[in-house]
């Protein structure tokens, strides 16, 4: 089938203003966005910028807003989206180039949550136990690959650039409900502050753009909780 | 447009809605200010909220209070139980649902003297 295809282009530095390429390609209602954007770039416009990397919804490179909702282009296919389909960068991020944007500022806010466990004290001889009831408290926030759907679906992160975003949000929850883990208390400080999770209105098209099904929202309430109650 | 589901609409809706209230809330205090100027000037002032044109906001008014409160309900039963969060769409068209049927006989009462 035949397909046109609308991408929102621009190149810092140069253009002033983004402006729409159109490209006309063939492809098979099982293709994916992805194969598109090869086509377009390997054999009509080279110049077309965009990151990939597995090609198979693992490595997060790829999200983009795919006719209006974020999505990884190697997961959505053709027949899922029609003949005419319209891809612009992720809202709320600086381009840098066409499709490629900005995260220096994402990955920040994820490093500021410590996604990572933390545990004083000696470590035991042998692995540190876990229940699977406790391992399945955070099983869903294990997911996350880090694309930035979620974090650029978000209405209060369009308007407010400092809200540290669900996604980092998310990568908090996978350590703050770990029965292993000790930093909870830190974690909890800077996700109760200003630019915290008080943020979320409770908007929901995060968990609809996440490519892996993550219960965004979900989670995001559960550490709301935490923080009010005080107990996980 | 980011084309957002149930969830980005109720919270467009909620938005409005709530500067809707606002907006009536300011007309009100202005309205019962005008007392300062003497009980003619009041009347004369109350008088207009007899045009039609204010019963025809008057149920904007109640319309908009309405939809506030219920969402606002919803969002609050959601963010104490995220395990629901599943069903925020389910709770969503409930919120419509109450809506209706409180709204439109509310709104049949309001109008019927203007016919
Ligand atoms: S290219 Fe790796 S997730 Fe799409």
């Amino acid at each position: 089938m035949k397909i046109t295809l609308r991408v929102k282009r621009f190149e810092a530095g140069r253009d002033r203003e983004p402006y729409w390429a159109e490209y006309e390609v063939e492809a098979e209602p099982t293709d994916r966005v992805l194969d598109l954007l090869h086509a377009v770039k390997w054999h009509q416009d080279s110049t077309l910028a965009f990151r990939r990397s597995c090609g198979h919804g693992v490595c997060g490179s790829d999200a983009m807003l795919i006719n209006g909702r974020n999505r990884l282009a190697c997961k959505v296919l053709v027949k899922e989206l029609g003949a005419r389909i319209t891809i612009e960068p992720m809202r709320g991020f600086s381009v840098v180039r066409d499709l490629i944007v900005e995260m220096e500022g994402f990955f920040a806010k994820y490093r500021s949550v410590q996604p990572y466990l933390i545990a004083d004290g000696e470590p035991p001889a042998n692995e540190r136990l876990q229940s699977p009831e406790q391992r399945a408290k955070f099983d869903d926030t294990t997911k996350c690959i880090l694309c930035g759907a979620c974090t650029t679906s978000c209405p209060s992160f369009w308007s407010n650039p400092d809200y540290v975003g669900p996604a980092a949000i998310v990568n908090a929850h996978r350590f703050l409900f770990d029965s292993r883990d000790q930093a909870a208390e830190e974690r909890l400080a800077l996700l109760g502050d200003r630019d915290g999770v008080w943020r979320c209105r409770t908007i929901y098209n995060c968990t609809e753009a996440c490519p892996r099904g993550i219960e965004v929202t979900r989670a995001i309430g559960e550490v709301k909780k935490a923080i009010l109650l005080g107990r996980r | 447009m980011y084309r957002g589901g149930e969830g980005q609409w109720a919270w467009i809706l909620h938005r409005f809605t709530g500067l809707g209230v606002l907006l009536f809330l300011v007309i009100h205090i202005l309205d019962t200010f005008v007392i300062v100027f003497g009980p003619e000037t009041y009347d004369k002032v109350m008088a207009l909220y007899r045009h039609p044109l204010f019963r025809v906001s008057e149920v904007g008014l109640a319309a908009a209070v309405l939809f506030h409160a219920l969402n606002g309900i919803r969002i609050t039963i959601l963010d104490f139980f995220p395990e629901w969060s599943g069903r925020q769409r389910q709770f969503f068209y409930g919120v419509v649902a109450v809506f209706v049927l409180v709204f439109v006989p509310s709104a049949y009462v309001m109008l019927k003297p203007l016919f």
